[in-house]
């Protein structure tokens, strides 16, 4: 279960793209986060797997509270939330199963990640999700081969190899067709279900959460301003989430891919990160 | 433009047709003056084919028996462009780091960055060689280091630019999952800059067995101290065979650098 | 997941093997090993002494103490002068002509305009061209032709038929074959076919050629004369000889100078012409 609590996250630019957020993710459930673009729904997202550092507040997952973990910490907490991105965040020249069973590297030791030592049951569990997801068959391919639906489906299958205990999912069919959109939203949270997996999804179309979420959480300039089930998403309530949202100078926070990346060695200062925002 | 008025038909209208044999009258007498500069007797130039062609008669044929006595300068040849571009690109890994965009720690190491890449590239090859020569004496050292500088500012240059082509949420993904730092150089960052990498170790390699056949003209080692002992003494078959011989592993390593580079696309 | 259940992941294998460019992971092991061993050996062939290294030090530092600061007195200056002009007319006068060279060099290059025979014969001098280095090809011209600019002239003109022939045989081969093929359906010769349906594709792009050979030509104009054959690197090795390093660094720095302006002012004209 996550409980997230007057989570505030301030650039610092002075935007403030979270304004005291409060909601939970419970069970199996498969909550969607909408609103218009700017507020704040993909740094609320990274926020939880502190991608991005939330500012104040707190994130508790299954007791534990995120927000003060340790790097070290936070390393083995992140192998416990799977993650889809928008833009598939594959490694494009690797091969598909590289990719799926890259789901992993928080367990394994870096020379066996090196050499691409994976294990056994790691190795079977990759052949079999590939081949749930749809793609069985590829794993030798390299991901710059594959189609866009092809890789949200091999994204999927990186996430659920990692046997998370929640699933971030952060604009996963904005990249691809309508037509795909549909099939892998299906596909998603089929999978979910089945492995019992609760699911954050933030997501731009609202027919898609209608159709697959169970709960949708309406946030508007960094605030939570509707929850409840789709059934309870009327005309109203889409006009204060969509409405507001358009008075306020867009940021352009949500349509950039973040940049950034903190340590050292992965070879990407800090300053290019804050340069992004 | 009305074709009541003009008679005849033109390719251009006037003023540009006029720039146009300006740029061709100026390029001419800037052609003539140069040559008017260079102050070379005309029977010199009247006399240069038939002199190059008796050159190359006195050198048929080459001397083959010589062919095996140059195999190991040849190899030296070859090691000193490996190993000046291996030196190369040691240094240039943190040149690299600080002359690309999105790695530099702050606008004066951007700055030194571009400087250093800029500066070493404009230093001849045979610029470089004086200068190791006269630090470390004659002989193939000199040469790698003399390789090795002048290479500096093209390795950079390209790796850099790897460097800033790097799509960041790849690493970003790697880190989502727990991956340590190492894991994200390995997975996040290396697959992502192997193909420039390969890509100018292997054509600056192939780049530098060219350079590394005449850096022996000043005694820095190669195959060119051969070439030079061999017209100080007038041996021209063994010239011949020098050139051949040259012409043979310059297009050698041009297919086997062009051959990597297809592999690791 | 149920990963432990035989049923379902029952028929997948549990093992796999990443697919390498070489046939198998023992050959890729064996190439890698093959090559960090020639590596090791290249070195270990070169191993400098001690003694030379620190020899090497003092050698520097007594360099550098010599070389600064740069020998930039009026005497000197008239020096560098006089043996820049005559690098940059060498550089000119060898674009020249070399250009003139190579556009048949460049005809006889491109696939689709000569027969196969021909072809080969463009492509083999395009490929000497370009493998010999402008330094062997001057020690050849100074032995051939005597020492002076001449020998610098006639190893820059052999030399650019290697980059410029090469590249126009490129835009050559790039051509739109119906405007060449309009000219032959007309009844021209093959003459006139260059003449009308290719050279007015492709003069745009060979101006930018020139311009870019040149460019290169400057910088080997400023060494060509390490060899004896003439311009700034005559004067230059003169300085080494002589010990005078001080001149050596102000002749370095104003070659550095003309090299980038001569940069500049290509990268400028090549844009104003395409």
């Amino acid at each position: 279960m996550l409980t997230i609590t007057d989570l505030e996250k301030v650039y610092p630019t002075g935007d403030k793209a979270l304004q005291g957020v409060s909601m939970e993710v419970d069970g199996n459930e498969v909550v969607s986060i909408i609103g218009p673009s700017g507020a704040g729904k993909s740094t609320l997202i990274k926020c939880v797997n502190r991608l991005t550092e939330p500012t104040s507040g707190s994130i508790v997952l299954d007791g534990e509270e995120l927000t003060t973990l340790s790097k070290k910490e936070l390393r083995k907490t992140r192998r416990d939330m799977g993650m889809i991105f928008q833009e598939f965040n594959l490694i494009e020249r690797l091969t598909v199963m590289e990719n799926v069973l890259s789901g992993r590297l928080g367990y394994m030791g870096s020379w066996d990640a090196f050499r691409r030592n994976f294990d056994d049951e790691d190795v079977q569990n990759a052949y079999e999700i590939l081949d749930r997801v749809g793609v069985g068959g590829m794993e030798n391919k390299r991901v710059d081969e594959l189609s866009g639906g092809q890789r949200q489906r091999v994204g999927i299958a990186r996430a659920i190899l990692q046997r998370p205990k929640i699933l971030l999912v952060d604009e996963p069919t904005s990249a691809l067709d309508p037509e795909t959109s549909f099939e892998v939203m299906e596909m998603l949270t089929e999978i979910a279900r089945e492995e019992d997996i609760p699911v954050l999804i933030n997501i731009h179309e609202v027919e898609l959460a209608l159709d697959y979420t169970d709960r949708i959480v309406g946030l508007t300039d960094g605030e939570v301003v509707f929850n409840g089930t789709p059934a309870e998403l009327d005309e109203n309530a889409r006009d204060t989430i969509y409405r507001s949202g358009k008075s306020r100078e867009e940021t352009g926070t949500e349509s950039q891919p973040q940049s950034q990346n903190e340590s050292a060695s992965s070879g990407i200062s800090d300053a290019s990160k804050e340069k992004s925002f | 433009m009305s074709y009541e008025g003009s008679t005849t038909w033109r390719k251009h209208d006037g003023r540009a047709r006029a720039l146009r044999y300006l740029a061709i009258v100026v390029a001419i007498a800037i052609t003539a003056l140069s040559w008017r500069a260079l102050d070379i007797q005309y029977t010199f130039v009247v006399d240069a084919p038939r002199n190059l062609g008796d050159l190359l008669l006195r050198m048929y044929p080459p001397n083959l028996a010589y062919g095996a006595e140059i195999l190991p300068p040849l190899v030296e040849t070859i090691n000193i462009a490996i190993l000046g571009t291996g030196l190369a690109i040691l240094i240039s890994l943190p040149i690299a780091y600080i002359g690309a965009e999105n790695t530099t720690p702050n606008a004066v190491t951007y700055a030194l960055g571009k400087f250093l890449i800029v500066g070493t590239r404009s230093v001849n090859v045979i610029i470089w060689a004086l200068f190791f020569v006269v630090i470390f004496g004659t002989g193939a050292l000199s040469g790698v280091l003399a390789v090795a500088f002048r290479s500096i500012g093209f390795v950079s240059k390209l790796i850099a630019e790897g460097i800033e082509e790097i799509d960041a949420g790849q690493v970003e993904a790697i880190r989502a999952m727990g991956g340590s730092p190492l894991d994200v150089v390995v997975y996040g960052i290396v697959p992502q800059i192997k193909p420039a990498f390969v890509g100018v170790a292997t054509y600056r390699w192939d780049i530098n067995v060219r350079e590394a056949t005449v850096i022996g003209f000043v005694g820095a080692g190669g195959i060119g101290v051969y070439l030079d002992t061999a017209i100080n003494f007038f041996q021209w078959s063994n010239v011949l065979t020098i050139l051949i011989a040259i012409l043979g592993i310059v297009i050698v390593s041009e297919v086997v650098s062009a051959y990597l580079r297809k592999k690791v696309s | 997941m149920g990963s432990a259940d035989p049923e379902r992941s029952g028929g997948y294998p549990s093992s796999w093997e990443r697919p390498t460019v070489f046939y198998s992971k023992n050959i890729k092991y064996l190439v890698y090993g093959a090559i960090g061993l020639f590596v090791l050996w290249s070195a270990w062939e070169l191993r400098p002494s001690p003694a030379r290294l620190i020899g090497g030090a003092d050698a520097a530092t007594s360099l550098l103490a010599t070389m600064f600061p740069p020998d930039f007195t009026p005497e000197a200056r008239g020096r560098i002068w006089t043996g820049m002009v005559e690098s940059i007319a060498m550089s000119i006068v060898a674009t020249a002509i070399g250009v003139v060279i190579s556009i048949p060099i460049a005809v006889m290059a491109a696939e689709n305009l000569v027969p196969r025979p021909v072809y080969y014969v463009g492509r083999a001098l395009v490929s000497i061209s370009r493998s010999l280095h402008e330094l062997v090809l001057a020690i050849v011209a100074v032995v051939a032709v005597g020492l002076g600019p001449l020998a610098g002239v006639i190893a820059l003109v052999i030399a650019t038929p290697g980059f410029f022939a090469k590249l126009l045989a490129e835009e050559l081969e790039d051509i739109d074959e119906g405007q060449a093929d309009a000219i032959r359906a007309l009844g021209g010769s093959p003459v006139q076919v260059l003449l009308y349906g290719v050279a007015p594709q492709v003069i745009p792009r060979m101006i930018g050629l020139i311009i870019y050979r040149w460019d290169i030509n400057i910088r080997a104009s400023t060494i060509v004369g390490i060899v004896g054959a003439g311009g700034i690197g005559v004067t230059l090795l003169n300085s080494f000889d002589r010990y005078e390093y001080d001149f050596s660094l102000a002749i370095i720095l104003a070659i550095i100078a003309v090299v980038m302006f001569g940069e500049i002012l290509s990268a400028v004209a090549r844009r104003r012409v395409q």
